[in-house]
């Protein structure tokens, strides 16, 4: 299991591979998020950071079979089109990676300390939570 | 004895601070009880922690709800709902 909260860029060939090893793993379901046409800085609060989504890949461990798995996340200065986040979960089948790779993202969002600042037109301004990330983080109780 | 307190984000560009020791006040025993202490001190605390904004807290780097008790030697945050992913 690789957790990382780190400034560069990942590569996802890479980070697949690294978890792909065993042969029992019969699929790796991965997710990249992206930095959308804005300029922004992402901010975080170190140590809880990797402490919360350590607990958030235990709780998708007792749900599914998690066989490995890697969350890298960024923080600092990002442009457009940048990756963010990277989740990717190695399993025995199908069923199991895709949801867990849901969970830890949707988890990611509302509990994981993370803050974006955006550079817009009229200046910075730090994004607001949206209603909706928390129903979909909710839906998996 | 003391707790050391964190601010991010908006809420530390608005109180224009990022941490402090603060001595434990007398019957502030809950992550709540501590909010309404620092709303008391007035100008942007009391703007900034006033009942209508949202906030989130952490007790020694756990996120947890206002229910929570704080204790001397703790390190708690406050900070926005997280927007990060």
């Amino acid at each position: 299991m690789k957790i990382a909260v780190q400034t560069q860029d990942f590569d996802l060939g890479v980070e697949v591979k690294a978890i792909s090893g065993d042969p029992k793993i019969g699929a790796v379901a991965s997710f990249v998020g992206l930095v959308r046409d804005v300029q922004m800085t992402l901010e975080h609060y170190p140590g809880m950071t990797e402490r919360a989504i350590e607990k958030i890949v235990g709780e998708a461990k007792g749900r599914w079979q998690v066989m490995d798995c890697t969350v890298i996340h960024r923080y600092g200065a990002l442009q457009p089109n940048d990756q963010i986040v990277l989740v990717a979960v190695a399993s025995g089948h199908r069923g199991d990676a895709f949801a867990a790779c849901e969970f830890i993202m949707d988890y990611l969002k509302t509990q994981a300390p993370f803050w974006k600042k955006e550079q817009t037109a009229e200046g910075a301004r730090w994004v607001e939570a949206k209603a909706a990330d928390d129903k979909a983080a909710e839906r998996w109780k | 004895m003391k707790l050391k307190v964190l601010y991010f984000a908006s809420l530390r560009d608005k109180i224009g601070k990022d941490a402090e020791d603060i001595e434990l006040p007398a019957g502030v025993a809950t992550v709540a009880a501590l909010r309404s202490h620092l709303r008391g001190r007035g100008g942007a605390f009391e703007s900034s922690f006033a009942e209508k904004i949202l906030l989130r807290a952490a007790v020694n780097q756990d996120m947890v709800p206002p229910t929570a008790a704080v204790k001397a030697g703790d390190e708690v945050a406050f900070f926005p709902p997280v927007t990060g992913g």
